[in-house]
């Protein structure tokens, strides 16, 4: 499409061009620029109000160049590529840049929080209720100047104090029928709507019990009843550093993200850091990560390829055979060769799964009446039934696309072939096959890359098993590489979301190294003809 | 990035509703007096916020109701997200560090340390509501001295018997067997297994040998240090083999648990080694069972798993007030126990609401029986990797994939201790 609209352009220019004929449909794209814009500065706004620098800028850019390619009278090509380049970046791009920077980061299980939501925990945890403390009636107080305190009944007395000053007993206060404070000269008791308004503040206020530091402070959790706690440690943010209160041990911050005393105790949590090319290293170095990225990529590859090649010459044969007009009823019949394609694949993989079992299953136990197949326990028998499954899947789809590149291929070089005295293999394989690869070979390219990921179908149909007896990762004989990926970084019982994404980019150029010589192959084939 | 633009839409709400709320509303004067006198009557000052819950299908309905109570009394709107029970975990570890996760959700109390060490758990502190728990209950939640959790409820696995079938009250793993072939069922016992093994079932009849998956403290806290190998571990190991494919039979890889609970429920089976979770199954089948403590393989007490489940605090939550008060003084109560087992089965963890249930049902009374002897599900983040080897390793011994058990189980102990790291 977009060549023709740059033919468009070149005589045009200076005319009359489509923004500035004010017909019915220049009215059509103002509304929908509104509505765009509209959109895009509500984003704006509320980027702005959430603090998202980043979707903020993005949007802003967005905006000016939304508006600026399509009020302008040129920009042509541009018009109808926008809203592409728009998707790429945002699904496409975005994604692999944030994955590769992931893939530099320790980010995991200890380290997924920013390390000043890592300080702030650290603070809180160590925030013990003093051995022995009970609790106290509290009331959520208030003075003249409007700063916030607490109001407790310590020993059937009314005692109030602020951040800043000690708890002291206040003469002519009130306790409540519950116990709580009820009326305290010189202070303003908040109701709950009040006390909510400001909750972020109440639960972080915390009233030194005495004016002995070791005593601890009042704080609460509810708003309606304190107890004294006393923090374990204590953090100086000039030094970035912690304290801890009764031993004196100092925790500064290591390369990995983590509070740490020189005797290497560390304090969790930590938060994301970048650590070079450590991940990619360990994918290398760590034996049991590299034998099994070698072995399951192995299985991934021979998985992927023989997905391909039988789903492609089932579905070929099929086509060929449905393609020929002797055949009676072939509308039909193409239509009921297309309903596993119309199943959700996920669905249909569990329905296999369940057929498949020993000896419950459907297959097993009614149509070979009883018989005792290991269909998905025994290691080669699990990877034929997944790719057992996998053609049912996939045929209808090389059927579907065989079916409509066969029938591109022109008669008369079919008639040619006969009066040279081609038999019909050898036109399949001189006449048919080339011609159809020139159209369906980046099909299957896409195919292979997408079944090289196939994550569903495997994890559905045997979650990787059988198991590997022994195995250091716990992987088993059917797990691909992606599988793989899941099982060693995301539920085994540390989570490496990094190790996890310098996986992904390695299939990543895995995928991406096939898929180029792929390509490279098809081109050589059209200059063939 | 277009979740974010809905926050921030809803933040944006939020804030001109808040601005117009304290614009109407400062008339701070009259409220003064009212406020003073208790939390009955503030509630005419109607508060604003939200306070997010993920709970899983059994717990979203029973809390409708005191969600409802806290409404009307606070003003606060209260949201219940029902999700999957297994997703909940996964994805609050993921939104809470965003700062958009639920501001609480329910879970299990093994799931304490790995949430802790992620920094996105708040402590909540009982206070002088501790006591009113089972004391079980209370230690589950405590991590490096804090509590992280309000308990709700506790499980445990026990012996479940077909009355119909039988009679006997096995002591021992032979007895049950003997009495299970006696009654003339397809299998002497149903222990679901499965492909991948399941630890958690087989863990009494592990602890059995002898053979704890941690060694414990002084104080019964876990350490992270293993303890299912050596000599008890191997003499479990060829216990799984004598009764798995290439023994008895009586333990099997194909019974999952689907297979197991339906089976029992068809009578074909005098005995099921499972929770609570699964008698309204039987019941409704027409089944009368009974529960039992589970029978020793290995000469000591046989001690299943207790886990605890609770409700957690997103330590990133801005609602850490009103999620605190909705904890302690809404739901630790024994009405709300009481209906949120009613319809999970699940023993409440106050101990009033528990002894309550227990004097008038002698199944839940059955279950508690067998958790006394049981042990605490450890908290330790270590535990996450232990499950898939340890189960995996036990389904290869019991079908024969690993021919010889010592050997299978001494590279399992291997292999989480370089996971474990």
């Amino acid at each position: 499409m977009s060549t023709v609209a740059t033919k468009d352009e070149t005589p045009v220019r200076g005319s009359t061009s489509h923004a500035r004929e004010l017909n019915g449909w220049w009215f059509v794209k103002l509304a929908v620029m509104a509505v765009i814009n509209a959109g895009l500065l509500y984003a704006v706004y509320s980027s702005f109000m959430v603090r998202q620098w980043w979707i903020l800028a993005v949007t802003v850019v967005l905006l000016v160049v939304v508006n600026w390619v399509y009020f302008s009278k040129r920009k042509v090509p541009a018009k109808y590529l926008l809203p592409g380049v728009i998707f790429l970046l945002v699904y496409q791009v975005f994604t692999m840049g944030y994955t590769a920077y992931i893939a530099f980061t320790n980010y995991g299980s200890e380290n997924t929080v920013s390390r000043d939501q890592a300080i702030e925990q650290i603070l809180r945890t160590g925030d013990i209720r003093v051995e022995g403390a009970l609790d106290m009636p509290l009331k959520v107080v208030r003075d003249e100047a409007d700063q916030l305190g607490f109001a407790v009944v310590v020993d059937g007395e009314v005692q109030v104090g602020t951040a800043e000053q000690p708890l002291e007993p206040v003469d002519g206060a009130t306790i409540g029928e519950g116990g709580a404070p009820e009326e305290i000269p010189g202070w303003r008791v908040l109701n709950l709507a009040e006390v909510l308004e400001v909750q972020g503040e109440v639960t972080e206020l915390r009233v030194p019990f005495s004016d002995d530091p070791a005593d601890g402070w009042v704080r609460t959790q509810t708003g309606a009843v304190g107890f004294q706690s006393s923090p374990r440690y204590s953090y100086d943010a000039a030094a970035d550093a912690f304290t801890d209160i009764t031993t004196g041990t100092v925790y500064i911050p290591n390369d990995r993200g983590f509070f740490e005393a020189e005797d290497g105790t560390r304090l969790t949590p930590g938060w994301p850091v970048t650590i070079g090319f450590e991940n990619f290293q360990r994918m290398l170095t760590d034996s049991r990560i590299s034998s099994a990225l070698l072995q399951a990529g192995a299985w991934t590859f021979a998985f992927a390829f023989l997905s391909v090649a039988t789903t492609f010459f089932l579905g070929l044969f099929l086509a060929m055979t449905f393609n020929h007009p002797a055949v009676r009823g072939r509308t039909l019949i193409r239509s009921l060769l297309i309903l596993p394609y119309a199943f959700p694949g996920f669905l249909a993989a569990l329905v296999w799964r369940g057929m498949l079992n020993n000896p419950y299953g459907f297959i097993n136990s009614t149509i070979l009446g009883g018989a005792d197949i290991p269909w998905l326990t025994e290691e080669w028998l699990a990877r034929f039934s997944i790719i057992a499954v996998n053609l049912w899947l996939g045929f209808p789809y090389m059927f579907l696309i065989a079916t409509g590149a066969l029938q591109a291929v022109p008669g008369d070089v079919y008639e040619a072939a006969k009066i040279d005295g081609a038999k019909p293999f050898r036109q399949f394989r001189s006449i048919t096959l080339p011609l159809l690869m020139i159209s369906v070979a980046p099909l299957l390219i896409a195919s292979f890359s997408f079944n090289f990921n196939n994550f569903n179908l495997i994890y559905f149909v045997t979650e990787g098993g059988p198991n590997i007896p022994g195995h250091p990762l716990a992987l088993g004989e059917t797990d691909i590489l992606i599988s793989v990926v899941y099982k060693v970084a995301v539920v085994a019982g540390t989570k490496q979301y990094g190790l996890a994404a310098a996986m992904s980019i390695l299939i990543f150029v895995i995928v991406g190294l096939v898929s180029w010589l792929g390509f490279r192959q098809t081109r050589k084939l059209e200059e063939v003809l | 990035m277009r979740r974010s633009i809905m926050i921030a839409a809803a933040a944006g709400l939020t804030l001109a509703l808040a601005a117009c709320q304290s614009g109407g509303g400062t008339t701070d004067d009259e409220t003064t007096d009212g406020g003073a006198t208790g939390g009955e009557e503030t509630s005419s000052a109607a508060a604003t916020g939200t306070l997010t819950i993920w709970a899983d299908e059994l717990r979203a309905e029973p809390l409708t109701d005191v969600a409802a109570q806290f409404e009307s009394e606070t003003g606060v709107t209260v949201e219940i997200v029902q999700k999957n029970f297994d997703d909940i975990r996964p994805e609050f570890l993921a939104q809470a560090p965003t700062g958009e996760g639920p501001d609480i959700i329910v879970g299990a109390h093994d799931w304490t340390g790995e949430l802790v060490t992620a920094g996105v758990v708040a402590p909540v502190d009982l206070g002088a509501k501790a006591e009113e728990f089972v004391e079980v209950a209370v230690n589950a939640f405590s991590y490096e001295g804090s509590n992280y959790g309000v308990p709700y409820g506790i499980e445990n696995i026990a012996l479940v018997r077909n009355d119909g079938m039988t009679d006997v009250a096995p002591t021992t793993w032979d007895e049950m067997i003997a009495a299970g072939e006696a009654a003339g069922g397809q299998y002497p016992v149903l222990l679901q297994q499965g492909d991948a093994g399941d630890a958690y079932h087989m863990y009494p009849f592990q602890t059995s040998f002898g053979a704890p998956v941690f060694a414990t403290d002084d104080t019964g806290s876990y350490l992270p240090e293993l303890a299912l190998g050596g000599e008890a571990g191997t003499a479990f190991a060829d216990w799984l083999a004598a009764n798995g494919a290439a023994g008895t039979g009586a333990l099997q890889t194909a019974i999952t648990a689907d297979i197991a609970k339906e089976a029992f429920a068809n009578g074909e089976s005098a005995f099921m080694v499972t929770g609570p979770w699964n008698i309204s199954a039987f019941t409704d089948a027409g089944l009368e069972v009974s529960v039992l403590p589970i029978p020793s393989a290995g000469g000591e007490t046989a001690a299943p798993f207790v886990g605890v489940q609770g409700f957690f605090v997103n330590a990133t939550s801005e609602n850490q007030l009103l999620a605190n008060t909705f904890l302690l003084d809404y739901v630790a109560t024994d009405e709300v126990q009481t209906a949120l087992y009613t319809s999970g089965g699940r023993i409440p963890a106050l101990t009033t609401a528990s002894d309550a249930v227990a004097a008038d049902d002698p199944i839940v009374a059955g279950f508690a029986a067998a958790g006394e002897v049981g042990v605490p599900m450890p908290t330790l983040p270590q535990m996450g990797s232990v499950w898939d080897f340890w189960g995996t390793t036990q389904a290869d011994i019991i079908s024969g994939d690993a021919s010889d058990p010592a050997a299978a189980w001494q590279t399992m102990v291997e292999n989480i201790e370089a996971a474990i790291g």
